[in-house]
């Protein structure tokens, strides 16, 4: 990010020089490319180039909030969509803290967020990618065929402008290639997935993904479903972040001063096993959603949830913490232009511990492997903390894995289950998702089945 | 939005390198969402969506490419980004020569929602907030969302299709939270149909958020829900989202002819129990899911997927039909101009069984009644999927007792799907949904009579 001269940089700018007297304006204006490559029994199913831009527009005005946002950079479209913005204004309630962020000092920690060789890289080299993902991966196992084999990448500019001295723009580009796999004994069909991703498609492993596809796909053959019980859950990391995921909207100062939150009130508390420790650090290049600033235009910065089970805090945006009488902790997240600011967590991390996967399951007496959950969303509530989801993977009987298991669940409540944590496992992986991967060790879930 | 003629030059250079089929999809929506939360409108939204997606076939290879820009000459840069997949080409001038088709008008509209003032949208918050909390004490938060759309759409293709559309819609949702000694519980309502502001002259918003209050507050009292294989009895309306997972995916041509479906090769067979007759209906006016045309110009249709317990078709899109040289079945539908259409569901039912639902509950010993589900999800290939109890009691002695708390139900669709043992006469759509297929979200509706499945896996905690 920079808080230099470029085109959108300019239309926000233009914007918010337009702000009348009591008026708060911020202009947040994007643009992208996008590349879709689908690949199906080696040939291309379907190629998909496509720009966008757009442009959101928030102004407040007396403690109330206007917005609104158009698909288009287009002059006469901006007119309109800043005077809809005022419009909607006198429809809010007004709301003392309502506000912008302003400048608050706190440095940037830059990130390589563009990637020249990504920018440079030849479609037909794209399609080649793709087309040889599927050709390793059905190649990998003769049970096993793919769906699709896709390469996806895009690149985007924004610029934020506000008249609190908010001014900062950036580009940054990502791709990834992923598998979907499909796989048969008899009657039964099986299926799994595997992907890699990279700041360039030089960094693709794409031996890893295709066995990955394979594997998931065929472990689950024969698989049965268990009996119902009480069982000790290793989770690979892959379901661990997702975890992380569900754990992060009690952390939400939002949720938390709207009373939503199983957190609330709790800071200096413990709440989870000490041997669990979590952080929110965006400036960790290492993360897959590693990044400079926030959805306001401050500085992301490394915070502390949970230190040895004990709550440390929350995180915020500007608005949540000056209603909870705090600062912004740098984490307003918003969906592109046509979404407000809202809070939530920007790269989660457990701090991990010292053994492999291997070396945890051998010390489960009896329980299971979670390789995959289903139904995080309609089964899981982080207002509650019930928490039920769908779940395959491979039992462990005395320390040995087992026989592939599916169709079952796994049950218990957040609250329970962060007390419950045994053992964090050493095997951190950087997913492309939200939270870091990392095995982990939980006791008395239940698992229900037959 | 755009001219017959501008229509037919760009179809005519989307296939100047080549190609079988060409098609322009343009959309023009305005929308307007209101949030209220902890007591105060948050803020009122306006947005407006308007560009056009072109793809162009060649044999098994689709290219598409998608722009804002509404003019001839961006059209025309975007169908041959679009034709760059017809490398081979050098087809030459082709002329494509457009036929309106008749307007297919299925959802009818009173009040459109830019004929309504901010204030009364607005206020439907503000009645809903106050209602859900005058159930007492025990409500500690209430969220409201009011939302509107208006999206025109256009559809011409190099088959000489040129089809119009519009699509109104309205949805309401209520979200509470209560809280009691042993922490907090939720409840939730939504109202959303294909038609104008009238909906909520329609129905009672008030008696919708003191539901979801009650909701929330009877949960206080839950306890957890029993874990194993047992028999359960859905409620009507509750959420056709079952079918809409268990087997209605796997009906999606495209998944079929990939061979990721149980459901393949499977016409003609029996899949389910005989009580069951499943439809995806289109035309069904004013639900959630309902559409004049798909959003590949289609009409919509009335489809019956399985007759008695016997499948008897799939769903399909223009792909899919084309190449297995079947008929449309207006199930070819797209998020928005920026995504290429699939096989999608409208709105998914089963029709009514003879029996009483107060029946069913009575000659059940022992199970678990629910009374609202929430979202779902399923593996098409291998048939498993999951779907949330949201409200759900304990059957014991033929009767409802405890409130249980929340968890997923799991199952393999086929297995269920031959485990309904009962069906009941009391027919009723369900709440709005947005059903999410390899990226792209889409409105959908689902509805079912009062039934009970002999066996499902509940993921709860307790013995």
């Amino acid at each position: 990010m920079s808080s230099g001269s470029s085109q959108l940089q300019d239309i926000a700018d233009r914007v918010i020089a337009q702000a009348a007297r009591g008026e708060q304006v911020e202009a947040y204006v994007a643009r992208g490319v996008e590349t879709d490559i689908r690949i199906y029994e080696g040939e291309v199913e379907h190629f998909v180039s496509a720009q966008s831009e757009g442009i959101g527009i928030r102004v407040i005005k007396d403690g109330r909030t206007g917005f609104a946002y158009a698909g288009t950079l287009d002059e006469s479209a901006i007119a309109s969509v800043l005077a809809q913005a005022r419009d909607n204004v006198a429809f809010g309630t007004p709301d003392e803290w309502a506000g912008l962020a302003e400048p608050d000092g706190v440095a940037v920690v830059p990130q390589e967020l563009w990637n020249e060789a990504l920018a440079a890289y030849p479609t037909a080299d794209k399609i080649a990618l793709a087309k040889e993902l599927e050709r390793l991966t059905a190649a990998s196992d003769p049970r096993v065929r793919v769906d699709d084999a896709n390469y996806s990448d895009g690149a985007g500019e924004t610029a934020v402008a506000t008249t609190t001295g908010i001014r900062v723009n950036g580009r940054e580009n990502a791709c990834y290639v992923s598998v979907s796999t499909l796989a048969d004994d008899g009657d039964e069909t099986q299926t799994g997935f595997g992907f890699s991703v990279g700041r360039s498609p030089h960094e693709f492993d794409l031996a890893k993904a295709a066995r990955e596809a394979a594997d998931r796909a065929t472990r689950l053959l024969g698989a049965i479903k268990p009996p119902s019980k009480r069982v000790t859950v290793v989770l690979d990391p892959y379901v661990t972040a997702q975890f992380l995921g569900v754990i992060s909207s009690a952390l939400n100062g939002e949720n938390v001063i709207k009373g939503r939150s199983l957190f609330a009130n709790r800071v200096g508390e413990s709440v989870a096993s000490p041997l669990f420790t979590l952080i929110d650090d965006p400036t960790n290049s290492k993360a897959y959603t590693a990044t400079d600033i926030d959805g306001e235009g401050l500085a992301a910065r490394r915070n502390s949830l949970i230190e040895a089970g004990v709550l440390q805090g929350f995180v915020h945006s500007s608005y949540s913490a000056r209603r909870a009488g705090t600062v912004s902790t740098g984490n307003s997240v918003r969906g592109g232009f046509k979404g407000t600011p809202g809070v939530g967590c920007l790269a989660m991390q457990l701090k991990p511990g010292a053994r492999t996967q291997a070396e945890l399951v051998a010390d489960v007496e009896d329980g299971v492997l979670i390789q995959m959950v289903q139904g995080l969303h309609s089964g899981v509530n982080p207002i509650s903390g019930d928490f039920s989801t769908g779940a395959s993977g491979l039992l462990i009987s005395r320390g040995q894995l087992g026989a592939p298991v599916r169709e079952f669940t796994i049950a218990s409540t957040l609250q329970r289950m962060l007390h419950d944590i045994v053992e964090v496992g050493g095997d951190v992986d950087w997913l492309p998702s939200m939270a870091a991967g990392v095995s982990l060790v939980i006791a008395d879930v239940t698992m229900s089945g037959a | 939005m755009i001219e017959h003629e501008v229509l037919e030059r760009v179809l005519a250079t989307a296939l100047r390198k080549g190609g079988d089929f060409a098609e322009v999809y343009a959309e023009d929506k305005s929308s307007t969402s209101a949030g209220l939360d902890d007591g105060r409108v948050e803020q009122v939204s306006s947005g407006r969506d308007r560009g056009a997606g072109i793809r162009v076939v060649v044999g098994e290879t689709t290219g598409f490419a998608y722009t804002a820009d509404l003019s001839e000459a961006g059209l025309r840069a975007a169908a041959e980004a679009a034709s760059a997949v017809a490398s081979q080409g050098g087809a030459g001038t082709r002329v494509v020569s457009l036929t309106r088709s008749p307007a297919h008008v299925v959802n009818r509209i009173e009040i459109y929602p830019d004929t309504v003032g901010k204030a009364a949208k607005v206020s439907l918050l503000q009645r809903v907030d106050e209602a859900a909390r005058s159930m007492g004490g025990a409500i500690g938060q209430v969220s409201a969302g009011y939302a509107d759309s208006r999206k025109r759409i256009i559809v011409a293709n190099s088959d000489g299709l040129l089809a119009e559309d519009e699509q109104v819609r309205h949805i309401l949702r209520i979200s509470v939270v209560a809280n009691g000694d042993a922490g907090m519980q939720t409840g939730f309502e939504s109202l959303g149909h294909t038609v104008g502001f009238e909906l909520f002259d329609q129905h009672d918003v008030e008696e919708l958020a003191r539901t979801a209050a009650r909701q929330a507050i009877t949960k206080l009292r839950a306890r957890p829900a029993p874990s194993g294989a047992i028999p359960v009895v859905i409620k009507a309306g509750s959420g056709g989202v079952l079918f809409h997972e268990a087997c209605g995916h796997g009906l999606e041509a495209d998944l079929v002819s990939k061979g990721a479906s149980v459901y393949r090769g499977k016409v003609g067979e029996l899949v389910a129990s005989p009580l069951v007759t499943l439809v995806d209906d289109g035309t069904m006016a004013g639900e959630w899911g309902a559409i004049g045309i798909d959003d590949e110009g289609h009409p919509s249709q009335h489809n019956v997927l399985i007759q008695d317990g016997v499948l008897t078709d799939y769903m399909w899109d223009h792909l899919r039909a084309r190449k297995e040289g079947h008929a449309h079945s207006g199930n070819g539908r797209r998020q928005s101009y920026m995504h290429l259409p699939m096989v999608r569901m409208t709105n998914t039912y089963v029709l009514n069984g003879t029996e009483n639902a107060e029946d069913i509950i009575r000659d059940t010993p022992y199970g678990v009644y629910v009374a609202k589900l929430g979202g779902g999800s399923v593996n098409t290939a291998s048939g498993d999927f999951v779907f949330g109890m949201t409200e759900a009691y304990l059957i014991e002695n033929g009767e409802l007792t405890d409130p249980l708390r929340e968890g997923n139900l799991i199952g393999n669709g086929p297995q269920v799907l031959r485990d309904i043992d009962a069906l009941a006469n009391d027919f009723a759509m369900g709440n709005p949904g947005t059903c999410g297929k390899d990226g792209q979200g889409v409105p959908v509706g689902d509805g079912q009579p009062t039934l009970r499945v002999k066996s499902m896996t509940i993921g709860g905690t307790a013995a």
